[in-house]
């Protein structure tokens, strides 16, 4: 019975990961400039993976896969943003981003409207 | 800036130091055993093994923590960050999804009251994870975070945001903190630039 629930939770879990990664995928493609693109390739695609992540230890129940699970999750968090974030200065160090869409940029100077 | 240049005694800094690699070297076996799946005594050698490498290889910067744990704001500062992963999660998505939907966004510096290394760092990694803000850069002698914001429209979300960004900064020196930098929160927020 608690096997039974477990695993319904599990696939409600993994199908929400999915979606949300599916989400992100689609931002990444959508947003116009890499700063925007980075936000989708963060937040959603980090709360999809630990969702996936909780899904994946509910069904596996067993002591080394949780382990192995709460480390992908731990590194996961601690390096997305890490990741995101050399991105974003490589992209605004070079100028690759879209002027027109800022409406502030208090580091150099306002943007020209 | 080392850590034995910010204590009056350097034998103090000394110590410091060793219990920030004693913690490192246990935290490392640690993950050698979970990343191998059981503890055993083959692992735990190995661990210990690999573990005294890295650290004599890739030694650690000298960022060492001077606060102390607090549970309770540490608890907050955990479901508050969850809570905003999925609130941010949801928005960006929407906004992802959305016909139609050409996001503006701005690039702020917000000044933070407590510039250390660590919550530089920490607020950096939480500040990234919450709704519209990204790290595009810190500015580590200024003390100041350089965030670029998604989707926000005049100055009054402009301000809204930064304040975001300072609530972030004053979960988390609330949450591990030392007692001077819990002080420091209580004066007004230098202007920022």
């Amino acid at each position: 019975m608690v096997g039974t629930v477990a695993d319904l939770l599990a696939a409600v879990l993994l199908v929400a990961g999915a979606l949300l990664s599916l989400a992100a995928g689609i931002g990444v493609l959508r947003f116009p400039d890499v700063l925007d693109r980075m936000h989708a390739a963060t937040k959603p695609q980090t709360l999809g993976v630990l969702l996936l992540l909780a899904g994946l230890a509910l069904r596996l129940r067993s002591p080394s896969d949780l382990g192995m699970i709460a480390l992908v999750a731990l590194f996961q968090l601690a390096t997305a943003p890490v990741a995101a974030q050399m991105i974003g200065r490589a992209a605004y160090r070079t100028g690759r981003l879209d002027r027109a869409l800022l409406e502030t940029d208090e580091v150099d100077g306002p943007a020209p409207h | 800036m080392t850590a034995g240049s910010r204590t009056s005694e350097p034998s103090h800094g000394r110590v410091k130091r060793w219990r920030d690699r004693l913690v490192a070297y246990g935290w490392l076996v640690l993950v050698w055993n979970l990343l191998w799946g059981d503890f055993s005594w083959a692992n735990l050698l190995g661990g210990l093994v690999v573990a005294g490498v890295v650290l004599v290889f890739f030694p650690l910067p000298p960022v060492t923590f001077g606060g102390r744990v607090r549970a309770g704001p540490l608890l907050v500062l955990v479901l508050s960050t969850l809570g905003e992963l999925v609130a941010a999660s949801l928005r960006v998505a929407a906004l992802a999804v959305l016909p139609g939907h050409r996001p503006h966004s701005a690039i702020v510096a917000v000044r933070m009251r407590v510039p250390s290394d660590l919550n530089l760092a920490l607020t950096a990694e939480v500040v990234s994870l919450v709704p519209g803000t990204l790290v595009l850069d810190v500015d580590r002698d200024a003390g100041t975070l350089h965030v670029h914001l998604l989707d926000t429209h005049g100055s009054r979300q402009l301000a809204e945001n930064k304040e975001r960004v300072r609530v972030v900064e004053r979960r988390i020196v609330r949450a591990v903190g030392s007692a001077a930098e819990v002080r420091r929160l209580g004066r007004p927020a230098e202007r920022g630039t």
